[in-house]
């Protein structure tokens, strides 16, 4: 098992002198998970942006270190990272196959990428539509292929954002598997409200709204 | 190093094949180059008009061009919500290479049409000596899409885009552009290889000088 440390110090950030989110702290090692929890607006996406090198804290410090080798921040962070959220997506004009073909040579994952590419289309049912551009998907597929995408690279630190977004019942099942091996082999980060998510939580940090003065 | 480049080169095809399957800047362009020569042409009406005038009009129609092209790379990224996602799936300086790139082959191929477009329909315009007319095609696409690459970089950030781009990009790209209509009209003129170094050097620099630039300030501009 990799040995993963992952730290989140005193974040604060604020947009236009306007502060979003203050004070949130945590420390996770593997086989840890956390829950961000908070109302609409309280700013768990904007932290789960943050976690993920996506946007940086105003004040604050984010360290992730896999083996004992800290991965710089925000720049080398995201070989180890897998994140999926509503708001990110892939490339409409090409086909599932080729979407997730690019994340692994731009990742430059090496290990038999076709052959992972079709292990997760079929886990998430998406095989037969594997050469189908993704402009014909509904939004509960490309829901199901943002994760095939996360998950690629094996990443040891997965976060993510309202994670049965968009998915019936048989996908939220496979995304529970997904959570479930995620908890056992690294670290686990979801930003919900669901409570079935929740309990795939070992901890719960609340995200509370920051009240402008 | 050998994994930034073949990352790179899989951005360069990436961008290659979405543009092949949307076609959106190629068909753009193409109307753009057309539409633009044609009024040009009919402008003229029969009358001469001075080899100055025609370098100027011939690289406006480059400028003009660019800016409507040039832009998309990371504007289209942007609409399309997909900027995070090359954000998760490989460093910044990987992304600048390959937008980089891609713009540059953009430019050269739009740039390369539309200097030989201009040939055969402007009749009044003569190019004398083809070498220099040429190298500054190509040293003058280089420069304009470098610079282009690292404003579309900014704007894209921008809301108001389309108008954004081409009043920034005027006064930052008015040095190479002059020194191209310059070292153009000496090529209509014939002047000899050597007498045009000096343009070709003062555009070779511009290019290197923000290819520099980008490589330094591109990670904050990418990165939040």
């Amino acid at each position: 098992m990799t040995t993963l440390h992952f730290e989140a110090q005193d974040i604060t950030k604020e947009f236009n002198r306007k502060r979003i989110v203050e004070h949130i702290s945590f420390d996770l090692h593997e086989g840890q998970s956390l829950a961000l929890v908070g109302r609409n607006g309280a700013g768990k996406s904007t932290v789960a942006k943050i976690l993920c090198g996506l946007l940086s804290p105003t004040r604050g410090t984010v360290a992730l270190s896999v083996n004992g080798t800290p991965a710089p921040y925000p720049a080398h962070l995201y070989p180890h990272i897998g994140f999926v959220a509503p708001y990110i997506n892939l490339y409409d004009e090409f086909t599932g196959l080729e979407n997730l073909q690019l994340c692994a040579r731009l990742r430059n994952y090496a290990t038999d990428p076709d052959g992972r590419a079709s292990r997760l289309l079929k886990q998430f049912s998406l095989f037969e539509k594997r050469n189908d551009e993704l402009r014909t998907y509904s939004s509960g597929m490309k829901q199901r292929l943002k994760y095939c995408a996360a998950l690629l690279h094996e990443p040891p630190l997965l976060v993510l954002d309202e994670p049965c977004a968009n998915l019936d019942e048989e996908g939220i099942a496979v995304v529970r598997e997904v959570m479930t091996h995620q908890k056992r082999t690294g670290i686990l980060i979801i930003a919900t409200n669901d409570r079935d998510d929740l309990s795939y939580a070992d901890s719960i940090v609340t995200v509370e709204r920051v009240a402008q003065s | 190093m050998k994994t930034f480049i073949r990352s790179a080169y899989v951005l360069v095809e990436k961008e290659i094949r979405s543009e092949f399957r949307t076609r959106y800047a190629l068909n753009a362009l193409m109307m753009f180059v057309i539409t633009t020569l044609s009024i040009i042409l009919f402008s003229f009406g029969g009358e001469t008009v001075p080899t100055d005038v025609l370098c100027g009009l011939l690289w406006i129609v480059i400028f003009f061009s660019a800016m409507s092209g040039l832009s998309r790379t990371f504007v289209a990224e942007e609409e399309r919500g997909t900027v995070m996602t090359l954000q998760l799936m490989t460093h910044s300086s990987t992304v600048l290479t390959g937008k980089l790139v891609y713009n540059c082959l953009l430019a050269l191929a739009l740039n390369l049409f539309i200097g030989l477009a201009y040939q055969i329909i402007v009749p009044d315009f003569t190019v004398r000596t083809q070498s220099i007319y040429w190298t500054t095609i190509v040293l003058g696409s280089l420069g304009l899409a470098v610079a282009s690459t690292l404003l579309a970089a900014i704007i894209a950030k921008a809301n108001t885009k389309g108008t954004l781009y081409p009043v920034l990009a005027f006064p930052i790209l008015l040095p190479i552009l002059l020194t191209a209509i310059k070292a153009t009209k000496q090529a209509a003129d014939g002047a000899f290889f050597a007498e045009v170094l000096q343009e070709f050097q003062i555009m070779l620099a511009f290019a290197v000088a923000y290819v520099a630039l980008s490589t330094v300030v591109f990670e904050y501009i990418w990165n939040d």
